[in-house]
């Protein structure tokens, strides 16, 4: 999923820019009030673990193959302002690594941190609003959000061909191809965010951001001695 | 150790054992955005990365013949950067909130 230089032309590249570093901005902000002393070492886990599962592609069709994005997972574990932050600082990395073009680091940034990071977690919010209140109806949103994530992403990047496309194709034509592939890429990046997060509810429900509604209320005990 | 040090320590592990010793055995087929570009005929437009010349372009690492060693090496380095350049980012973020605090 990751841009080269080339495909994109400068202008439509720019644009994307300006957008992702506004979107990054707001994200910021509002990442700065959820983040406590404890949540700052965990998104830079998220970060480091997304950088090292990107590097695992998982053959999907004939010649084809996929890698997680994680951008539901980074949102579900640790809030949809710190995924966008996640997947940029990924993101940055990897253009090091010749992965994905400079110039089209804004596009990548907004495709896979702002629609698939923050557009992703608003289907899990949503779906998991209509499921019970329990660790499986976490698991089933974020399911459905991490296969919708991947399938918005490749559609965002359909939408800026056909607004910057340096070869001539019909929107129809690209955003078909694009989201097929996608669409089984996405059942990868499903399963692979289902395992990690189940992982973590398994050993640390409290670190899981989206699963905060099912933590315990607080109750009133006499206190323990020594302990 | 606090429980959460451990629990990131542990986490870091299992990222460094993917990157390590799994990514070398990843699937080196086209991925889905490159498949959709050389079927529809515009991966021709793809320019050389500017930093094609990096010493760890494309997931090696220069100096490292190995194929499989060097795309470990490139996992461990980007696992080690991706992870500081977070915590950096995140306490700049944490730091503007701590300032806003003052003057609010």
């Amino acid at each position: 999923m990751h841009i080269p230089d080339g495909f994109i032309d400068a202008a439509t590249s720019a644009g994307a820019g300006a957008v992702t570093v506004a979107g990054l901005g707001v994200a910021a902000k509002r990442a700065a009030v959820e983040l406590d002393d404890r949540a700052a070492p965990l998104a830079g886990l998220t970060a480091a673990f997304i950088f090292a599962v990107q590097m695992l592609n998982f053959p999907v069709a004939a010649g084809t193959s996929g890698h997680l994005i994680g951008g539901v997972l980074a949102a579900v574990l640790v809030g949809p302002w710190a995924a966008a932050i996640c997947l940029a600082v990924v993101l940055v990395v990897q253009a090091l690594f010749a992965d994905g073009g400079l110039s089209a680091l804004g596009l990548n940034i907004l495709n896979m941190g702002l629609v698939g990071g923050m557009g992703g977690y608003l289907v899990f919010a949503t779906v998991r609003a209509v499921l019970p209140k329990t660790r499986a109806g976490v698991l089933a949103a974020t399911a459905v959000a991490a296969w919708s994530s991947v399938v918005l992403a490749s559609a965002a990047f359909a939408l800026e061909y056909a607004i910057g496309g340096t070869v001539d194709l019909s929107l129809r034509q690209v955003i078909g191809a694009m989201v097929g592939v996608h669409a089984l890429i996405g059942i990868g990046e499903a399963v692979i965010t289902c395992l990690t997060v189940s992982a973590v509810l398994a050993s640390r429900p409290d670190l899981v951001y989206g699963a905060r509604h099912l933590a315990p209320t607080l109750e009133l005990r006499p206190a323990e001695l020594a302990s | 150790m606090k429980r959460t040090s451990i629990f990131v320590l542990a986490g870091l592990a299992v990222a460094v054992a993917l990157a390590v010793f799994v990514s070398p055995f990843a699937s080196s087929e086209p991925d889905g955005l490159e498949k959709v570009a050389r079927d529809q005929g515009f991966d021709v437009a793809a320019r050389d990365h500017d930093l094609a010349g990096s010493p760890v372009a494309d997931y090696g690492v220069e100096g490292i013949r190995n194929e499989k060693v060097g795309t470990g090496a490139a996992g461990l380095i980007g696992v080690a950067v991706t992870f500081g350049l977070a915590l950096g980012t995140f306490a700049a973020v944490r730091a503007r909130r701590d300032r806003s605090k003052v003057t609010t």
